[in-house]
């Protein structure tokens, strides 16, 4: 079937299986391969994107419900060789260490700060709890979100 | 910065930000998923349903024929193409028993995810839609998952060994015949422990990736694996498909955590560069995660039986382990040692005579195998000695921190008696080269107020009490920076533990460090950088860090048991040394002086006495470089190679402090607050220092609260994806207070010592200390471990009579 989605600013047009996830589309088809695949249960978040401004696991959602949609995924945070101030955040409170979870947590820290833009510790602890990182025991991510709420 | 500008300020000990960041930051780094790589074929392994059955037929006819599919492969077709079975690098004891264990099981299937067929199609959909028309026909088998029962060889899973048991390894050492028996027959105090070391899953945040690329002419191989050991994974392939080491280049690209499950030689491994050599083609193979679970190696499962003797004051006078250690269906690569890196630790960190008596049997099971996980064996021997500590203190009605400032190894004794440091032969004769167990638990108390704690306590944990506060302590040694090859030698690992590095001056002065080391989320290019910044006078910017490619870093042995930095950065400050031994040689020529004329100071050469006769170090460069004018017998260019045998382990230590409240009406446990201080000698980076500490702890909270590999009787994971095995998220865990002393090692130039897994190592038994001290006003003296509502609600229904 024909799935047609804004990605990052750029609409594309793929035919893609029907059973197609969202997930598989951006990395397989639209060939961003920043948004990381971590389980098989929605449980871990990193594929985190953005579908029309509200921050989703792209692996809940297929290609084909997301067609006419308008996805932002961890490539397109980027303006103008500038990183977002999330991305910032994070790389000044020391927010990741291998990074593989870091596009979705920045995703879902982004979405969460755009429904509360003034969290507290334990707002930002509960906001991410739909996002796993083996590495970092949470501490720097929960001062990078934060920080960046207070920017 | 100009590598000519004069540097004020000490590189080491700055809180720089890490380079890897950005490209990680903004999705440009390339996992081994990420990597495009044209006419590759997809592998998918079709595994075991059971955890023990006989394979009595594989019919592959309707799944070849699916479209899409290139080849399907049985266990028994690829027979011929393995010269050696899986490799097992530690063979503990000369009698251990190994059972041959090849990428597709060939008769029998020894646990649920042992793969039985191999599909190889050209996309990785119908890869996996081929492994559901694969028919096997198995005849099962009873399974053994009890270690226990294991033992008995009630059922002998392994025919060719005729035995569930491994191997038996004792370290026994007394200051003469019986001093064991003597010490607890004369003891004052004793007690006796059994523990479990749940199994517990890695759950590295990417699951591993793979990827073989045959090169067009000569039968060259490059394998791209999500690996912490490109080096040993080069050498083990080679080996087990019979190719020469010189064709083999393993790349080990952004690699998304490892924790030890990625130290391995795997399966997946193999049957990539085998079949993409048959098919001259790429062949990928990318795992997920409910595969993960049962493919990729689980950590701990350890039975700790535990006792300790101690005279009227509760100093101890002997220690008695027994061990039994699952070793899961196979030995992966370091499995059976596992035990061993914790075999010398269950004395801790405390000043105990020659009276200990160690024995570990470890035997197979119908389960996933085991391997080295975050800390490896250290963390199962920390939380066995602390734990019983506790008990010990209670058993005497003192104060815990009190009964082990009464046993620490006191900072005077890591020197002698003029006040050289010589550090501590413990009773089993290692060194530990520098110590102040004290000084650190001292910095932990006063971050957790202890003394207002158990004032606060005494009021709350009152009969009748919903929420009773419980305060834990662990004080710890890390056995790591593994390893002395000598000391290696001795425990019958199979290579040595050195690592290499290169440092290399270019002509304009820039630098590349070339390291052995592959990091997989430790900002080792941040680090090394600065290690070579500091010992050239150049700026961190100005270097840069190559690593995890065999063709670029041919020589190294990898990451893991915190060694990175301190044996690792220790060759590169070596190789450095060596640099700029050569540079002196090229200078002293230039300047026209003796060699040993001349100072180096903020990368500049100078004549001592005449600081304006002076040549800065990227002249020297470009002299070695040009190669007009060198001194005779000194080759071109500026670079040297250093390989790094370490004298001795690394030993930080520390003491971390827990608090909690359980909620006696729901099981609830509430961390209230976590204290980690650890010495890890002198920090590189301490920005990167703290984060590791930050991730141990969790990882260990992570054990003693949430975690655990459950295995029904027939031998299914029932915790066999990320909803059914609980990683916590933030929500989980509390905020970590670090804190640190530095007490250098003395047995390295930078005084590092590692520092990756004391967290884990210091975690559980903390946290597990004080969840039994919030309920031992209950009569709860044990809990096994995770203290999950359920498990604490029962045991809180079970000391107050009531039902389960």
């Amino acid at each position: 079937m024909k799935v047609s989605i804004t990605i990052n600013g750029t609409t594309q047009s793929h035919d893609v299986e029907p059973r197609t996830l969202l997930v598989h589309y951006i990395r397989e088809h639209a060939h961003l391969t920043g948004t990381n695949i971590g389980c098989d249960t929605s449980s871990c978040g990193a594929c985190t994107v953005h579908l029309d401004g509200e921050a989703v696991k792209s692996c809940t959602i297929l290609a084909a419900q997301a067609d006419g949609g308008t996805v932002t995924t961890i490539e397109g945070l980027t303006k103008n060789g500038e990183m977002h101030p999330m991305q910032k955040a994070f790389m000044e409170n020391h927010g990741l260490q291998c990074g593989y979870c870091t596009p979705g947590m920045v995703m879902a820290a982004i979405g969460l700060l755009n429904e509360n833009p003034k969290p507290s510790e334990e707002e930002v602890r509960l906001g991410l709890e739909g996002n796993l990182c083996r590495c970092t025991g949470y501490h720097n991510i929960v001062k990078s979100v934060l920080a960046a709420a207070n920017k | 910065m100009s590598i000519t500008e004069e540097r004020t300020n000490n590189v080491i000990g700055q809180r720089m930000l890490r380079r890897e960041d950005p490209a990680l930051l903004t999705g440009e780094a390339k996992f081994v998923n990420d990597l495009a790589i044209p006419g590759a074929l997809h592998l998918a392994v079709l595994r075991s349903p059971y955890a023990h059955a006989r394979i009595k037929s594989i019919d592959v006819s309707d799944a070849a024929s699916m479209p899409g599919v290139v080849a399907v492969y049985t266990g028994k077709d690829l027979q011929s193409t393995w010269a050696a079975p899986m490799p097992c690098a530690w063979p503990v004891t000369p009698d251990m028993k190994n059972p041959a264990h090849y990428p597709l099981a060939v008769d029998k299937a020894c646990y649920v995810g042992d793969g039985v067929a191999a599909v190889l199609a050209t996309s990785e959909t119908a890869s996996r839609d081929a492994l559901d028309a694969i028919d096997v026909v198995y005849e099962p088998l009873p399974a053994v998952i009890d270690l226990e029962d294991a033992l008995s060889d009630r059922v002998v899973i392994h025919d060719a060994i005729g035995t569930n048991t491994s191997y038996t390894w004792n370290l026994k050492v007394e200051s003469a015949e019986g001093a064991v028996e003597q010490a607890f027959k004369n003891a004052a105090f004793t007690v006796s422990e059994r523990y479990v070391q749940q199994r517990l899953i890695p759950m590295a945040m990417e699951p591993r990736a793979v990827a073989a690329v045959p090169q067009p002419f000569g039968g060259d191989v490059t394998l791209y694996s999500a690996t912490q050991v490109p080096h040993i994974l080069k050498v083990m392939t080679a080996i087990t498909l019979g190719i020469p080491e010189h064709q083999m280049r393993v790349v080990a690209p952004s690699v998304g955590g490892g924790f030890g499950s990625k130290l391995d030689v795997y399966a997946e491994e193999l049957l990539c560069v085998a079949l993409a050599r048959k098919h001259g083609a790429p062949v990928r193979w990318v795992e997920e995660r409910s595969e993960n679970t049962q493919a990729t190696i689980h950590g701990r499962g350890q039975i700790q039986n535990i006792e300790l003797a101690a005279d009227k004051d509760g100093r101890l006078t002997a220690v008695r382990v027994r061990l039994i250690g699952d070793m899961g269906a196979y030995l992966q690569l370091v499995t059976p040692g596992v035990p061993l890196l914790g075999a010398f630790l269950y004395a801790g960190v405390y000043d105990l005579p020659q009276a200990y008596d160690f024995s570990c049997t470890s035997v197979f099971t119908t389960m996933t195998p085991t391997d080295a996980y975050r800390g490896a064996g250290r963390p199962e021997a920390t939380y066995a000695i602390e734990v019983a500590m506790d008990a010990l203190a209670r058993t005497m009605g003192i104060d815990p921190y009190e009964l082990r400032k009464r046993n620490y190894i006191k900072k005077e004794q890591f020197y002698d008696a003029s006040g050289n440091p010589t550090g501590y032969t413990a009773f089993h004769g290692l060194n530990y080269d520098s110590g102040d167990h004290l000084a650190a638990a001292e910095k932990a108390m006063q971050h957790a107020d202890y003394v207002a704690l158990r004032k606060v306590q005494a009021t709350q944990n009152v009969p009748g009490a919903r929420k009773r506060l419980g305060v834990g302590m662990t004080s710890y040694f890390e056995m790591c920076g593994l390893a002395p090859s000598r000391v290696l030698a001795s425990l019958n690992y199979g290579a040595g533990g050195w690592e290499s590095a290169t440092v290399r001056v270019l002509p304009t002065s820039k630098v590349q460090v070339v390291t052995g080391t592959s990091p997989h989320g430790q900002g080792h290019e941040t680090s090394w950088a600065m290690i070579a910044a500091e010992k050239l006078g150049v700026a961190p910017e100005d270097v840069d860090v190559l690593h995890s490619d065999t063709a670029i870093a041919p020589l190294g042995l990898d990451t893991y048991g915190s060694r990175s930095l301190a044996v690792g950065g220790v060759a590169i400050a070596g190789a450095c040394d060596k640099v700029i031994d050569k540079a002196r040689l090229i200078a002293a020529h230039q300047l026209e002086c003796a060699a040993e004329d001349l100072q180096f100071e903020k990368g500049t050469f100078s004549v001592k006495g005449s600081p304006d006769k002076a040549v800065p170090i990227a002249a020297i460069a470009f002299a070695a470089f040009t190669a007009h004018n060198l001194p005779d017998g000194v080759e071109p260019n500026l670079e040297a190679q250093y390989t790094h045998d370490p004298k001795n382990f690394s030993w930080p230590f520390g003491t971390h402090v827990c608090v909690v409240e359980v909620d006696t009406e729901t099981g609830k446990v509430d961390v209230l607050k976590y204290v980690a201080v650890d010495d890890c000698g002198n920090q590189i980076n301490p920005l990167i220092v703290e984060g590791q500490v930050h991730g141990g702890v969790v990882q260990g909270m992570a054990q003693a609260l949430y975690e655990e590999a459950v295995y029904d009787e027939d031998g299914n994971l029932k915790t066999s994806n990320l909803a059914e095995y609980l990683v916590p998220a933030a929500c989980d865990v509390p905020p970590i207070t670090t804190d640190f002393t530095v007490t250098p090692s003395t047995t390295n130039q930078l005084g590092v010592k590692g520092i990756g897994e004391a967290g884990t190592i210091g975690a559980a038994s903390a946290v597990m200390n004080a969840v039994i001290d919030a309920l031992s006003g209950l009569g709860i003296t044990k809990l096994d471990m995770p203290a999950s509502p359920n498990n604490v609600w029962k045991a809180i229904q079970a000391a107050q009579g009531g039902n389960q």
